[in-house]
């Protein structure tokens, strides 16, 4: 890889959605400030792409969200694969109609007449200060619901390969984007190369215990896994990149192999996707266990507002540290 | 718009739909009533007309997505019986092999593309199959059918105001029969009319009768046109009854049983075949040789479809993504 090109998330996705749009006229952006007029966004993933393609193919959108996934998925159902973005996470919750009971629903309530290949495009995450409503992690929601896939990248290159497989994808997807980390720069992608939904990705082999993550989290358990090389402990990190459908396979295959997992995740730990990879291992691989799945995420509250109650909310590189060490007890 | 009488032949075919609707409704209960099929059912008896109007400026080609009680704008846009039956009945020969059941009936051969079983779900899909007409300069039409009841739910007013921006090719069908659910119109709504509230979405409004064939034509033809010709949306309210409440079993013990009868007293279907035949647009002898057509289409959809098989277990794992699921 070239080390002078580099590319951050936003750029990334942008160069996804430019790529995807150019190669089937199918494809459509719309959502709140998509447009060029309104800056492609407030952090301008979308930049451009209405220059280039037209308003008509890239819209704003009024803030509607029920309105902007119902769109989309009527397109969708006739042969378009709209790219709907819902600006954060959060702001699912005001669409969770269309989401959960229509798209997710409608290609097995229609006996397979109908689907639905829409991106739903969103982002969240702590680190800015925007508290209780505009950085949660909700997968657990989508992911419990069958029929939508949902997608966490952790890498600006992963963010490309995953987007371009994610509107090519003939069932809907969740994508979801993490805010601090979008300016990021990573390795640049390779053009055009898509990487498969439902495949995770062993960051780094290890031996002694495997550390399972997605999204943002991803970075910190690489980085723990380095530190912990240091004392002669051996960490393989796997990277979800989809959530679900969930790559099992290679969670097992893992475990099998070290005897030991965590799993983190910066939603809140109760009821979390950490919980359905525990249960997996444990239904699995009980017998073969060295020491019980250890879960790591955020503290069973709102984000808080304040600096030092919101570092202290989502877990850090101390407490995937402890946890670590602690399956070696 | 014109004030003279509509076509005789596109009249004819309005009673025809009506009266489909009529037979299907009075055969549904009758067979729910004997035990041998089990379903949630939404009768549509008293609102024949307004799908059976407006499919008469329909194609194939044009779309609806309508709601839970919406057989009657299934059958007037013209899924073919035996598929309806069959997936009111649960069967692996329904539309949808089974899966949807009454509620979410699929058929794009016909243009049907969502039912929804929520309330107010249809406009903000409607708008996106609109959406994907105008982007391809497609002439498609796409027609969201909803009761007054969702024109107080959000997605009501996103989608209107969505559409009129765009100018979608999309025409809002709110088929007000006085009742949501149990809940009478005056006591839940803030307007006399919901035509009014295009007004906010500088839409036209449209009030009409929706139990007189030839208003709802001309109101329909009008939206319908003005979609089809780029011109944008539209808001009809159709304003009409429903005779048999608003679940099958219902006791009706909210209605006040003077009102129901009055309106079970200007029943549609009887009143427009009374008048086709005065008017010499059509005879007896026709209208009786239609009605028994399709008196025996149902016969052969019901028996189709109580003699069709359940969908095997295997469904269970498919049609949740386009690959089967495995775990």
């Amino acid at each position: 890889m070239n080390q002078a090109a580099k590319l951050n998330s936003i750029q990334a996705i942008n160069l996804a959605l430019d790529d995807a749009m150019a190669a089937d006229e199918n494809v459509i952006v719309l959502g709140e400030d998509v447009g060029d007029k309104e800056e492609g966004g407030i952090v301008g993933v979308t930049r451009g792409l209405s220059g280039k393609y037209g308003d008509s193919r890239v819209r704003s959108t009024p803030i509607s969200e029920q309105a902007i996934i119902g769109a989309a998925i009527g397109a969708a159902i006739v042969g378009m694969r709209p790219v709907a973005e819902i600006m954060l996470m959060n702001f699912t919750t005001v669409a969770m109609d269309m989401i959960i009971n229509h798209a997710a629903k409608l290609r097995f309530m229609s006996g397979g007449q109908t689907h639905v290949p829409m991106v739903i495009r969103t982002m969240t995450g702590a680190g800015f200060g925007t508290g209780g409503q505009h950085a949660d992690y909700l997968e657990a929601w989508f992911a419990h619901t069958a029929g939508i896939k949902v997608v966490a990248p952790s890498s600006p290159a992963d963010a490309y390969g995953l987007m371009l497989s994610a509107i090519e994808d003939d069932d809907p997807v969740l994508f979801i984007e993490n805010m601090p980390t979008y300016w990021n720069p990573g390795p640049a992608p390779e053009r055009g190369k898509k990487i498969p939904l439902g495949k995770a990705n062993v960051l780094r082999e290890g031996g002694d215990v495997t550390l399972i993550s997605y999204s943002r989290r991803v970075l910190d358990c690489y980085a723990v896994a380095e530190k912990l090389a240091a004392d002669g402990i051996s960490v393989e990190v796997i990277d979800l990149r989809t959530i679900s459908p969930l790559d099992s396979e290679t969670i097992l295959a893992s475990v099998a192999k070290t005897g030991r997992a965590v799993v983190v995740h910066e939603a809140v730990k109760p009821f979390g996707v950490g919980a359905e990879i525990a249960s997996q291992i444990y239904e699995s691989l009980f017998a073969q266990l060295k020491a019980p799945v250890q879960r790591v995420g955020a503290n069973y509250a709102p984000v808080p507002f304040s600096k030092p109650l919101e570092d202290a909310h989502v877990p850090g590189l101390e407490q995937i540290e402890a946890a670590v060490r602690a399956t070696l007890k | 718009m014109t004030a003279a009488i509509p076509d005789g032949e596109i009249l004819v075919g309005i009673y025809q739909r009506m009266t489909r609707i009529k037979q299907n409704d009075e055969r549904f209960r009758a067979v729910l009533k004997s035990g041998k099929l089990v379903m949630p059912y939404y009768s549509p008896r008293g609102q024949e007309v307004i799908p059976s109007a407006v499919s008469a400026c329909l194609t194939d080609e044009d779309y609806i997505c309508t709601i839970y009680r919406g057989v009657h704008d299934m059958i007037a846009k013209g899924i073919p019986l035996k598929d309806l039956w069959a997936e009111f009945g649960g069967r692996v020969t329904g539309t949808c092999k089974g899966k949807g059941g009454p509620m979410h009936v699929t058929h794009p051969a016909t243009g049907v593309m969502v039912t929804t079983g929520i309330v107010g779900s249809s406009m903000p899909i409607a708008n996106g199959l609109a959406l994907a007409a105008q982007i391809r300069g497609e002439k498609r039409v796409s027609i969201a059918y909803f009761g007054d009841g969702a024109s107080n739910i959000g997605a009501f007013h996103e989608a209107l105001n969505m559409a009129a921006v765009w100018k979608l090719p999309v025409v809002f069908v709110c088929q007000n029969n006085g009742y949501a659910e149990h809940t009478k119109y005056a006591y839940g709504t803030s307007v006399p009319n919901i035509a009014v509230r295009a007004a906010a979405y500088a839409m036209p409004g449209i009030t009409v009768d929706g139990n007189d064939p030839i208003a709802m034509y001309r109101t329909a033809r009008e939206a319908v046109e003005r979609a089809r010709s780029g011109q944008g949306p539209t808001l009809i309210e159709a304003k009409t009854f429903r005779f048999h409440g608003h679940v099958f079993g219902d006791a009706d013990a909210y209605m006040d049983k003077g009102e129901k009868d009055a309106w079970i007293a200007k029943d549609p279907v009887p009143l427009f075949r009374d008048w086709l035949i005065a008017t010499g647009l059509a005879s007896e002898d026709q209208l009786a040789a239609m009605e028994a057509a399709i008196a025996r289409e149902i016969d052969e959809a019901v028996e189709f479809t109580l003699n069709s098989p359940y969908p095997d277990v295997a469904e269970l794992k498919r049609d949740i993504y386009k690959d089967e699921v495995t775990a």
